[in-house]
């Protein structure tokens, strides 16, 4: 290995580390000196509108994620719990009350109080979560509407009435959401900096393709569940930034280079495979290693679409008609995660075995999480007999510790192997 | 047994019958007549009936049908409604069904449109948008629109043009209905001797699976006779129970609890009386009925509207009804439903009205341990009330 391709790998690990550092700070020092915070979450991004306010954004979904990779999720959530939060609800919110009851302190820094709250309804325990800061702190909630996959129908279509007049109501909506930053920050709203945002959130997921891409590669360069939130995480937080933009190139420039050298995310990769769902970040490396002592690697996730910033194929803001383009992206971005990940994402799951060159999907049910995990099972059985996609369903959580049951999963994901080692050997003969 | 027993015997025959007889009979009566299904909460029958199809909620069907198939299709950790309402489908006792609507209020049941889209080509079956920005100057007009969206589809199903004149008559139907509905909550609130809060559910739930005009000449009978009734006020705690939106508590539960309290209030079936006065039946009907939808409505924990807090609508339906205490409950696995249970006990708590939490499922077959929750919360209050 060459100085230049040592300096280049590892590169993007230790740049995520500081972002995700510099972000705590700024919360932390946000927690101390008052400044205004927006709490949002990953599906439907606010940050361009946000970042023309200066608001600090906070994102519970991924402060609740790094409690659990840490290990530390389950204080909180008994926090929760002992509230009188019910175990059968999502752990996010759990681990996000518990947060809040204990001031804000989290092993990363701080999080500070909420100017604001905002919530779309791409998932409606967002709407309920976002229900209780507003009667902890008092703060306005403002809830955005995307009415997006209503049960059939191709893709959205710009120059369908139909669409023209979502599309409306999402920028009335907007419209109204601006006003209210206003008012709580006193500011007002600068249209060309909402237009540099936009900008740069144009930039940004252009590279972030490029990035996703990469991993058609074989073997891939990263594995999708576990260097794949991060990279969520970054394209999250810093949506809208420069800094965004530079991480995904920064990366991009690091797979290259280790597709160049032959190096894959497993040292032979024997399986590809597509997760629907998301990890067990209570569990997270072992839940990566179940899968990889067998070779299997994730080239790609459903999470990594539906809350990696929605970024539809052929994504760009219009920057000559900005909230026009902003509703539409949100609503594109809508429909794009409902179908291609959640609700009805059977055909996108075989379009990507396909592309991507998969052998089989692991479908993640979340307890906690009805969202992304109700029908799952019926779309395992939808892949199986319409396309012949081998699927394993396996059950845990987020962030709840109690609901991993080791053995029982390590034996579903062993079975699962044999039955595509088999698959394949017969494919073979 | 007198004609208003008789009644609510067949009311509930009715609505414990898996087989839905009454849609089957309106479609022995109406050949080529169509069905539409629609899910809890609300929905705006009037839409359908203006095509002269006949509107079923489709709410689960408590103990009465063993999960089978729907198992093997949705995850484990959803509520009860939504697997059984999809195992009705599974095993063809919805048969009947030309369109299914999905109001979108909750993760579980929104997700599991996919399933039915997956299962059930063979009619449409789409999701409702209710505004959850419900102050937003913009939301009528949004909901009018899709309103008409779904008018489209219903005319398609039918082959029928909805007309205004139709929708207006419809309108004027369906207000008969829920003042009909007012009426019968009145005197389960102001004389709850007069009717058990039971025998007041099984007759508004017949409302979900029978043609409303039959409905409508039901409860008028019913009003009639229930004035008649010899029965005395007795010595009871007055309670309102809460969480009954969506999944229903199954009827030996409220039965239990009736044993113990009056039942004067609550939230069962809300969709049925979602809309709290007549709409108007002059101007645009669609827009009336999106109005009356977002202006004029009660509260459940899957609508957010930051002009009607929860918790202090709950507190103005305990001073309204005159009651001492409530029976906050939640479905098993309802993530809205469990998640309002903290803000509401939190509220009464503040409040100083005392509460019991109580968790169901519509599948519960013993109801021992709800039994006495519920008479040793009754006989707590009486004694401090004493
Ligand atoms: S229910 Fe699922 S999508 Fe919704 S907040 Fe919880 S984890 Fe996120
Ligand atoms: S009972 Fe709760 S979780 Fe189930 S469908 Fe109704 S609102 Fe959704």
């Amino acid at each position: 290995m060459t100085a230049q391709a040592q300096d280049l790998v590892g590169a993007t690990r230790k740049e995520s580390r500081r972002l995700f550092d510099s972000w705590w700070q700024e919360m932390t020092a946000a927690a101390g000196d008052g400044r205004p915070t927006a709490y949002v979450f990953v599906m439907g991004s606010f940050n361009e509108l946000l970042r023309v306010f200066d608001f600090v954004i906070n994102f519970p979904e991924i402060t609740a994620l790094q409690t659990a990779v840490r290990g530390q999720s389950m204080a909180y959530l008994q926090a929760a719990e002992d509230y009188g939060f019910s175990p059968d609800i999502c752990g996010y919110v759990k681990v996000d009350v518990g947060l809040q009851l204990k001031g804000g302190e989290h092993p990363h820094g701080r999080v500070p109080r909420p100017a604001l709250a905002l919530a779309t309804n791409m998932c409606n325990t967002y709407v309920k979560w976002a229900e209780f800061w507003e009667h902890h702190y008092g703060c306005p909630v403002f809830v955005l509407d995307l009415p997006a996959w209503r049960g059939a129908g191709a893709a959205p279509d710009p120059a369908d009435p139909a669409f023209e007049r979502d599309r409306r109501y999402v920028e009335g909506q907007l419209r109204e959401l601006i006003a209210l930053c206003e008012r709580i920050t006193g500011r007002p709203f600068d249209i060309d900096r909402l237009r540099e945002s936009m900008a740069e959130t144009n930039r940004m997921a252009a590279v972030y393709h490029e990035v996703l891409a990469l991993n058609r590669h074989r073997p891939a360069p990263f594995n999708a569940a576990r260097e794949g939130i991060t990279y969520q995480g970054i394209a999250n937080l810093y949506r809208g930034a420069p800094e965004g933009t530079q991480f995904f190139a920064l990366a991009r420039d690091e797979l290259r280079e280790r597709i160049r050298l032959g190096l894959g995310t497993v040292p032979d990769e024997k399986f590809r495979l597509l997760l629907a769902g998301t990890a067990c970040y209570t569990h997270f490396k072992r839940f990566v290693e179940l899968f990889e002592s067998w070779g299997g690697v994730f080239v790609l996730s459903t999470y990594m679409i539906f809350a990696g910033g929605g970024f539809v194929p052929g994504f760009g803001y219009d920057l000559t008609r900005p909230l026009e383009s902003l509703a539409e992206q949100m609503l594109q971005a809508a429909w794009w995660g409902f179908t291609g990940s959640m609700f009805y994402p059977q055909e996108w799951l075989a379009n990507a075995v396909r592309d991507w060159g998969v052998d089989g999907i692991c479908l993640h049910g979340v307890k906690s999480c009805r969202t992304t995990s109700t029908g799952l099972p019926d779309v395992r059985e939808w892949l199986r007999t319409q396309r012949d996609v081998p699927g394993l369903f396996i059950q845990s959580d987020l962030v709840d510790a109690r609901l991993w049951s080791d053995a029982q999963i390590k034996n579903r994901v062993d079975a699962f192997f044999e039955a595509l080692a088999a698959r394949k050997a017969g494919a073979g003969r | 047994m007198g004609e208003l027993e008789r009644i609510v015997d067949d009311c509930r025959a009715l609505v414990e019958d898996p087989s839905y007889p009454a849609v089957r009979r309106w479609l022995a009566d109406h050949p080529g007549g169509k069905v539409l299904g629609h899910f809890q909460v609300y929905f705006p029958e009037e839409l359908a009936h203006a095509a002269g199809m006949l509107p079923v909620k489709i709410m689960g069907a408590g103990s009465t049908v063993q999960i089978r198939q729907a198992d093997a299709r949705i995850a484990a950790f959803v509520c009860s409604i939504v697997r059984s309402s999809l195992e009705l489908a599974l095993s063809g006792r919805l048969d009947f069904l030309s369109l299914f609507v999905i109001p979108s209020i909750c993760d579980a049941v929104r997700n599991a449109c996919g399933v039915w889209v997956r299962n059930f080509p063979q009619f449409p079956t789409r999701v409702l948008y209710f505004p959850q920005n419900a102050a937003s100057a913009h939301a009528v007009d949004y909901l009018a629109g899709e309103y008409a969206r779904l008018v489209r589809l219903i005319e398609e199903t039918t082959g029928q043009p909805v007309t205004a004149e139709r929708l207006a008559a419809s309108i004027a139907v369906f207000n008969e209905n829920r003042r009909l509905l007012r009426e019968l909550y009145r005197i389960k609130r102001e004389t709850p001797w007069l009717l058990s809060a039971l025998e007041a559910y099984v007759l508004t739930r017949a409302g979900g699976v029978m043609p409303r005009e039959e409905h409508n000449a039901l409860l008028r009978r019913v009003l009639e006779l229930v004035g008649q009734r010899p029965a005395k006020r007795q010595d009871r705690i007055r309670v309102v129970f809460e969480g009954g939106y969506c999944e229903q508590p199954p009827l030996d539960m409220l039965a239990v609890i009736q044993d113990a309290c009056y039942i004067v209030d609550d939230d069962l079936l809300i969709g049925l009386r979602w809309l709290v006065d007549d709409v108007a039946t002059d101007g645009d009907p669609l827009a009336n009925l999106a109005w009356a939808y977002l202006n004029a409505s009660s509260y459940s924990p899957v609508q957010h509207d930051p002009r009607k807090p929860r918790a202090e609508m709950l507190l103005r339906r305990l001073r309204a009804a005159g009651a001492d205490a409530a029976i906050v409950a939640a479905p098993k696995m309802c993530e809205p439903g469990l998640e309002e249970q903290v803000h509401y006990t939190r509220t009464l708590e503040a409040a100083g009205i005392p509460y019991l939490v109580l968790e169901f499922e519509e599948t519960m077959t013993t109801f021992e341990q709800v039994g006495i929750q519920v008479e040793t919360f009754a006989e707590s209050l009486l004694f401090e009330f004493a």
